[in-house]
């Protein structure tokens, strides 16, 4: 999902806090078995910190590089009320990113450091972002399909064992509740539409399939930190459940618009109500977290120069404030 | 922090009149105005409020939670705090 | 001009600044300094859009010949668009967008002010409304031109360069045309001489209390309000039109 790099990065991370006794994570793991939440100042073992930290903030990563994708299409939108929709979506996206690094925050880690990881590549963030959007209709696909299968993720983590983060997803999800629903529209929308209106959203459904499965991470017997996270209570499904939860939502979604699933095996099983599916292209994933995606660079290269080109504000700013401190202590 | 960040600052948003203001999340900011103008911005822009406070993290003063036994559970025994530690009869009407 | 054109032409060159101005700060979208100015930024193009739709709605209204606020903003080409010159400026960095914002707004805000009391009582309705949003953006505005005239050297400098190449494009906005004295006349419209006065009393004090120096008399730019643009202009449109040329008549 958009922490999905979680199960690649940081394998085997080791507690620091050698003086973590057993007695300490008995009581830990009792209270997180009765569904208590875990508040910031709070005992935690420094895993549990160390993994919300890196979920929380790959978490607000992919938000704030979402909206780039979403974001090339701003000033093209083709009608006023578009424009309007989509500049209100990719705020919230800001938005929500913000609130997820303030979640963060609380577990004693600054903005800015979270920030840095990301620049430097350190800190990953949720692989659909790396693919383009060269269409209007790839609009319409991520808010159908990328929010679609964020929503999977995000409404268990409304539950998640840390109070800060479930209270900013719950957040989260009230306020993401139409981004799917407009996704649907537009390319409903579209289906309706000219020939060539139609064949845009064929187009992209083709491309932002098979990287929206992907948002859901590798396979549970690949995922190497799933177990734990489970029992935290941090995650409450595994990779693929929730993808195959997403896939048979979604293919009659598809039906209804009139568009084919890019897959010659999906067929629906009967039996197990559920959809079968070709394998993912695993190797195509594990380059596009590595960095090889169409847009890894660019969208780095974006956030880099958006970062630099404000350095000279943030420090005005700080300056005036402390200016103004020292003036109104003068008087 | 580093050098560059601005401080962080606490929301809290009054969402109707006759309500108390309660907390909703954090923003940074260089300064008190920023950090209304940021706290509006970001909480207030599906008409969550009619009112905000913001208030710099670094002077909120909290309870420890090494201390919640002591402050707390005291209070957990004196039932007698509470109307329905008495029984009246129900013939009894408007206690 | 019959009476209804007045207001619908007038109405139309309100939506123009709207939109050409809410279109340049969605150029700004993930590239602002910090992250809660990312979603301020969002917050003031999103009311000037909103205007801009009210605005053109109201024109199209006024017209009666069935047009939509898109055909207005996706449908004419630039000779028609009658917005000032200086929204249409291009953001170049943070102090050029907040100068650009401040000088704008301080004038908007006197406009709005006087347009709610027109006797159009469309576009005073949609005054009434804009005039609150407007007036927190002035606020935003201003206190960032303090914060960057009165912060560091460089944040000084460049700022000042900002006010310095942006200035000439303010004339423009008290020059009255057959259209303003029109609405003044019939409509009880804003008086642009009033409004100057006031304006260069409020942005000298901005710019006071921002340590900076106001700008000398000096030539003024203008042709904006009689469609003839600044070469950045055609490329402004060619991409917000972008769609809408390329396959007419399509349903969006």
């Amino acid at each position: 999902m958009y922490t999905q790099g979680l199960d690649q990065s940081g394998k085997g991370d080791p507690g620091a806090r050698g003086e973590e006794t057993a007695a300490q994570l008995d009581v830990f793991q009792a209270r997180i078995d009765a569904e208590e939440k875990i508040e910031a100042k709070d005992w935690m073992p420094e895993a549990y910190r160390r993994t919300l930290i890196r979920q929380i903030s790959q978490h607000a990563h992919s938000e704030i590089i979402g909206m780039q994708p979403e974001g090339n299409w701003l000033t093209r939108a083709p009608t006023l009320k578009r424009k309007a929709i989509l500049l209100a979506k990719v705020q919230d996206e800001a938005g929500h990113g913000l609130y997820l690094y303030s979640a963060a925050e609380t577990l004693g880690v600054s903005r800015d450091e979270m920030v840095g990881d990301l620049l430097s590549g350190k800190a990953k963030y949720s692989s659909i972002f790396n693919y383009p959007t060269l269409t209007w209709a790839d609009i319409g696909a991520i808010g159908w399909l990328v929010d679609g299968a964020a929503i999977m993720n995000q409404i268990p983590l409304c539950r998640c064992s840390y109070g800060p983060y479930s209270r900013a997803m719950v957040r989260v999800c009230k306020e993401e509740s139409f981004h799917q629903r407009q996704g649907y529209e537009l390319m409903l929308t579209l289906c309706r539409g000219t020939a060539e209106q139609k064949a845009m959203a064929q187009d992209a459904l083709n491309r932002f399939w098979w990287p929206a499965l992907m948002m859901f991470g590798p396979n549970d017997a690949s995922s190497s930190h799933s177990a734990q996270s489970m029992a935290w209570k941090i995650k409450r499904f595994s990779n693929d459940e929730l993808r195959q939860k997403f896939i048979d939502v979604t293919v009659p979604q598809a039906e209804f618009l009139g568009l084919t699933v890019p897959d010659d095996k999906l067929t629906f099983n009967k039996e197990s109500g559920h959809y079968e599916h070709s394998d993912i292209d695993w190797q195509e994933f594990f380059d596009v977290i590595a960095g090889n995606g169409p847009c890894n660079k660019q969208r780095m290269a974006k956030r880099r120069k958006a970062q630099d080109d404000g350095a000279w504000v943030r420090e005005a700013a700080r300056a005036h404030a402390e200016k103004k401190a020292a003036r109104s202590a003068a008087a | 922090m580093s050098k560059q960040e601005w401080p962080l600052y606490e929301v809290f948003i009054r969402s109707h009149s006759g309500l108390s203001h309660r907390h909703a999340g954090s923003v940074h900011a260089a300064d008190d105005e920023m950090a209304l103008s940021n706290a509006r911005d970001t909480y207030t822009r599906r008409s969550e409020g009619v009112s905000i406070w913001v208030v710099r993290s670094d002077q909120i003063i909290a309870s420890d939670p090494a201390e919640t036994a002591a402050f707390f559970e005291p209070a957990e025994d004196k039932i007698y705090r509470h109307p329905t530690f008495y029984e009246i009869p129900d013939e009894v009407e408007n206690l | 001009m019959s009476n209804r054109a007045i207001p619908a032409t007038y109405a139309t060159r309100l939506g123009d600044n709207a939109l050409v101005l809410g279109q340049r700060m969605i150029e700004l979208v993930a590239a602002s300094p910090e992250l809660e100015e990312e979603l301020a930024n969002a917050n003031f193009s999103l009311d000037y859009i909103g205007q801009a739709r009210m605005f053109y709605t109201y024109a199209a209204e006024c017209e009666g010949g069935g047009r939509t606020e898109d055909d207005f903003a996706f449908l004419r080409p630039e000779h028609e668009y009658r917005n000032l010159l200086l929204v249409e400026q291009p953001n170049g960095h943070f102090g050029d967008s907040t100068v650009r914002a401040l000088l704008f707004e301080s004038w908007y805000v006197l406009l709005l002010e006087s347009l709610t009391q027109c006797a159009d009582e469309g576009i005073a309705a949609i005054a009434a409304r804009a005039i609150k949003e407007v007036r927190y953006h002035l606020r935003h505005s201003s206190q960032w031109l303090v914060r960057l005239g009165d912060g560091t050297e460089e944040s000084h400098a460049r700022v000042q360069a900002s006010l310095d190449k942006l200035w000439c494009f303010t004339g423009e906005m008290f020059v009255a045309d057959e259209l303003d004295d029109a609405m003044l006349n019939e409509f009880n419209g804003p008086d642009l001489a009033a409004i100057e006065l006031q304006w260069q009393k409020n942005v000298a004090a901005f710019v006071a209390e921002a340590k900076l120096e106001q700008p000398d008399d000096q030539w003024m730019a203008s042709g904006g309000k009689q469609g003839k643009h600044t070469e950045h202009f055609g490329f402004l449109l060619a991409e917000m039109q972008h769609l809408q040329r390329v396959y007419p008549g399509a349903e969006w």
